[in-house]
């Protein structure tokens, strides 16, 4: 075998970050993994009323979010790009770009929230409205806690720890801000749009 | 268009698309088991692109690429049975 065709096909593989993040996000996607099949199954015992409520739900807002969380996700992919290329004032901005997307998400979640407290609408109103608001609410504080951690790398960033040198810090944090998206894809069409 | 030679920019364009294609879902009020599906394919399409190209796991030891796609491919399957049950 050349050595051309070792590269090609025998590189080494590697798991992006620290190997305990990776058990993290498992042990999250599995609650949310539970907390999904629970919508899902208590709907099909309550298929009108959860029907007729979705219709309440602001779904512009929902897909704004989605798109604010994609985007986010896309800049802190692209610091970690930057840091395998030794490029520091790219991870810093691209940090930052991603943290003002979570904030975004935030602001349109707290008017969607606002809205329907506003209306008098609360965990016991009904079996939907007690399931869209916990199971939102849950992954609002996760983005809340991924926002905490690119506020973290964006200082680390700034003092140029991460580079081809060292970005296995990095990794984990834009691993866990992943998580938050790849959870937000699920449950977006789930409690928003299906029906 | 050397961008798109980039992987995490290629899904961005996808993962953006993808979400219009569920929004316009939701506005036309599509709904029942073909709407079901499509929204569940859809998801799971844009899952694997965050899994793969944002998390970086198609280079990864296989354990947790198949982990992590097959918990998307889990949490699928349960809306869909959970789904099934409903139309009885």
């Amino acid at each position: 075998m050349t050595t051309a065709v070792l590269a090609a096909s025998d590189q080494p593989k590697r798991l992006p970050g620290d190997l305990a993040i990776w058990f993290f996000i498992l042990a999250e996607l599995l609650a949310f993994a539970v907390f999904f099949a629970a919508y899902a199954f208590a709907r099909a015992s309550h298929v009108a009323e959860f029907n007729l409520y979705q219709q309440t739900l602001d779904r512009n807002a929902g897909a704004l979010n989605t798109v604010l969380l994609i985007s986010g996700s896309w800049f802190v992919a692209r610091a970690v790009q930057a840091a395998h290329r030794d490029d520091s004032a790219s991870i810093g901005r691209n940090l930052l770009l991603g943290w003002l997307c979570g904030a975004g998400f935030l602001v349109v979640k707290g008017f969607e929230y606002a809205a329907k407290f506003g209306a008098g609408i609360s965990l016991s109103t009904n079996t939907f409205y007690m399931f869209y608001i916990s199971l939102t609410f849950f992954h609002f504080m996760h983005v809340l806690l991924g926002m905490v951690i690119l506020t973290v790398l964006w200082f680390q960033a700034r003092k140029g720890v991460y580079g081809t040198h060292e970005a296995n810090g990095l990794e984990s944090g834009a691993a866990y801000w992943h998580m938050v998206d790849l959870l937000w894809i699920v449950l977006f069409p789930l409690v928003y749009v299906m029906r | 268009m050397d961008a798109l030679k980039n992987p995490i920019h290629r899904a961005w364009l996808v993962l953006l698309m993808a979400t219009g294609i569920t929004w316009y879902l939701g506005e036309v009020g599509a709904a029942g088991t073909g709407a079901i599906v499509a929204m569940l394919l859809i998801a799971f399409i844009k899952g694997r692109l965050v899994i793969l190209d944002f998390m970086e796991l198609r280079g990864a030891p296989r354990l947790w690429r198949f982990l992590l796609e097959g918990w998307m491919l889990l949490v699928s399957a349960l809306i869909l049975l959970a789904y099934a049950l409903s139309l009885r």
